[in-house]
């Protein structure tokens, strides 16, 4: 019964791009509409714009004590955006998002076209796909943690001892990435699997009976029919993905602390030791405002080039 | 059109995926002795004195129940926000309507790092620190535009006559929109407040901030097990197998609804 549901509702979605652009036409103007927004703007406004405010204040102040603190102006923006440590953690957390987006994305919708389709074997699978995303992120952390050990962890050890390979995260600065990178992979490659299973559900059934009959490839019917189809859900993954990636805090923390020396320590790593660990409150605010400024241009970079292109 | 070994692959997958985490249930049940003693892959010796220890140190269940009590109702109180909001999106157009969508989506792309300060300062000085309430409450912040961006998609598949057909009969639009409306997005309702448990509940930067003794989530606890002793990998795998629990079960609940979901009702 309520998998016939899921499957109405995903062949009633094909149609409706089109469905979208016709009611927005019709939409009546309204603004009184204003009036249901507001409860959304005033949590948000707690929530987000009066915290913003307030690092855009401790970002033009030199803050000694509460009552002792002289302005600075935009000094903490210069210094920051020159400091050699902020630049490295800035390229290594644009590495590592880069890294994950190449593998995450094509592993994702591979992961997805072999996913099952009917039957039982669909609840199972949806299940145990989405399970590592349901797990608090520190305690992804903590089972690779476990995991990755050379002494006590499955992985480290076969590494170290079937294949015979010197594996050590906590000393050696290229296994402490691979163990992070391979993490995010286990972690959130789901995520891209879910979206592009239900991009690849709604596909209506006679576009592959066509192909069927034109004796069309596995790979022609991916490439010409699936593909094409999944544009919308994956902007979506590549954004999601970007995002998350590029603040990733918790996972590298509790495995790696940012080390060994500064080989895993991302910009939040960095940003959080600045702000909660030295409570420099002047240098955090500015180190926030043009960290925040930087996921949402990139992010705004992606979205225009992936809702333009194909157009 | 299906390829002949797309199933195995598949499974092979879905195996590589479980590896860890069974490994991790297997440190669960073992003895502290054995785990660091020597490398076995099957446990030598059976025992369920980590968890033991999980449910009789007063420490470990309370921070447990608090991520539990804080999450349900920073899924409910993200709900009651969103719902009108969103159906004001889906519905109406109104003045700085586009601008304004966007910007609540700009708050699902803040680092969390961001706003530790000032939440560390805010909700002291309001007395919300160390609340449950404010944990729910600092939790809207990526929890309410997720949930409106979710449920818009959602009701945009709605058609617009329905609310048209009603207003005819003599609906009023609060009366409509509990009576009618709300009953035919159910399964929307479900979607989004799994998301927002699911993102409250794997939450820890924010959390951990503005909580001390009275809210601490279980998964701040679980960074403190260093002790004398070393590192505890009994307990904070019993710790870890327990917090896979309840999303476990949330999932079962929308399993057919969770590719949906994921995609914000836009496939």
């Amino acid at each position: 019964m309520t998998s016939q549901l899921a499957e109405d509702a995903g062949a009633e979605t094909s149609p409706r791009e089109e469905a979208r652009g016709r009611q927005a036409d019709l939409k009546p103007k309204n603004n009184r509409a204003w009036f249901l927004v507001l409860p959304v703007v005033v949590s948000v406004a707690f929530t987000a714009v009066i915290p913003l405010m307030t690092v855009v204040n401790f970002s033009v102040q030199d803050i000694f004590t509460p009552t002792d603190r002289i302005f600075v102006g935009l000094d903490w923006f210069r210094s920051i955006s020159r400091d050699p440590e902020v630049r490295a953690a800035f390229l290594r957390t644009l590495l590592f998002s880069a890294q994950v987006l190449l593998v995450e994305i094509p592993l994702g919708v591979a992961i997805a076209v072999c996913m099952p389709r009917r039957g039982v074997s669909v609840s199972v699978a949806l299940v145990v796909v989405a399970l590592p995303l349901l797990i608090p992120w520190n305690v992804v952390g903590t089972i690779w943690q476990i995991f990755a050990r050379g002494d006590i962890g499955l992985g480290g050890w076969t590494i170290n001892n079937v294949l015979g390979i010197g594996f050590n995260y906590t000393l050696d600065s290229t296994d402490a990435w691979i163990t992070v990178l391979l993490m995010d992979v286990w972690h959130w490659t789901p995520l891209v699997a879910l979206l592009a299973y239900a991009g690849l559900r709604s596909i209506p059934d006679p576009y592959f009976q066509a192909a069927q009959i034109d004796a069309a490839s596995a790979w022609a019917t991916f490439r010409h029919i699936q593909l094409p189809r999944l544009r919308g859900v994956l902007t979506i993954a590549v954004l999601l993905r970007f995002m998350d990636s590029f603040m990733i805090y918790t996972e590298p923390f509790v495995v790696t602390g940012g080390g060994p020396g500064n080989a895993t320590s991302f910009l939040s790593i960095l940003l959080s030791k600045i702000a909660v660990g030295q409570f420099d409150l002047g240098p955090a605010g500015a180190f926030s405002l043009l960290y925040f400024l930087i996921v949402q241009i990139i992010s705004y970079v992606f979205f225009t080039v992936l809702t333009r292109s194909g157009r | 059109m299906r390829l002949p070994w797309a199933r195995t692959v598949f499974w092979l997958y879905a195996a590589t995926l479980m590896l860890p985490l069974l490994w991790m249930f297997g440190m669960s049940i073992r003895p502290n002795e054995d785990i660091l003693g020597s490398f076995s892959l099957i446990p030598q010796r059976v025992t369920l004195e980590n968890y033991e220890t999980f449910f009789t140190n007063d420490v470990w269940y309370s921070s447990y129940l608090n991520s539990i009590l804080y999450t349900s109702m920073n899924a409910v109180m993200s709900l009651i926000v969103a719902l009108p909001a969103a159906y004001a999106f889906s519905r109406f157009r109104f003045a700085g309507d586009k601008h304004l969508f966007f910007w609540l989506l700009t708050n699902r792309m803040a680092p969390p790092a961001v706003f530790l300060l000032p939440f560390f300062q805010i909700y002291q000085s309001v007395g919300l620190f160390d609340t449950h309430l404010g944990v729910a409450i600092a939790h809207m912040l990526f929890n309410v535009p997720l949930a409106v961006w979710i449920l818009e998609g959602f009701m945009s598949g709605i058609p617009r006559e329905i609310d048209e057909t009603a207003a005819i009969d003599g609906y009023s639009l609060p009366r409509f929109f509990i009576r009618i409306f709300l009953p035919m997005i159910r399964s929307a309702i479900g979607v989004t407040a799994f998301f927002c448990f699911m993102f409250s509940w794997v939450e820890l930067l924010i959390a951990r901030t503005i909580t001390s003794v009275d809210a601490k989530p279980i998964a701040a606890t679980m960074t403190r097990t260093v002790s004398a002793a070393g590192v505890d990998w009994g307990l904070l795998a019993a710790a870890g197998v327990l917090t896979i629990i309840p999303g476990a079960i949330v999932i079962w609940f929308v399993r057919n609804y969770i590719a949906k979901g994921f995609s914000m009702g836009r496939v």
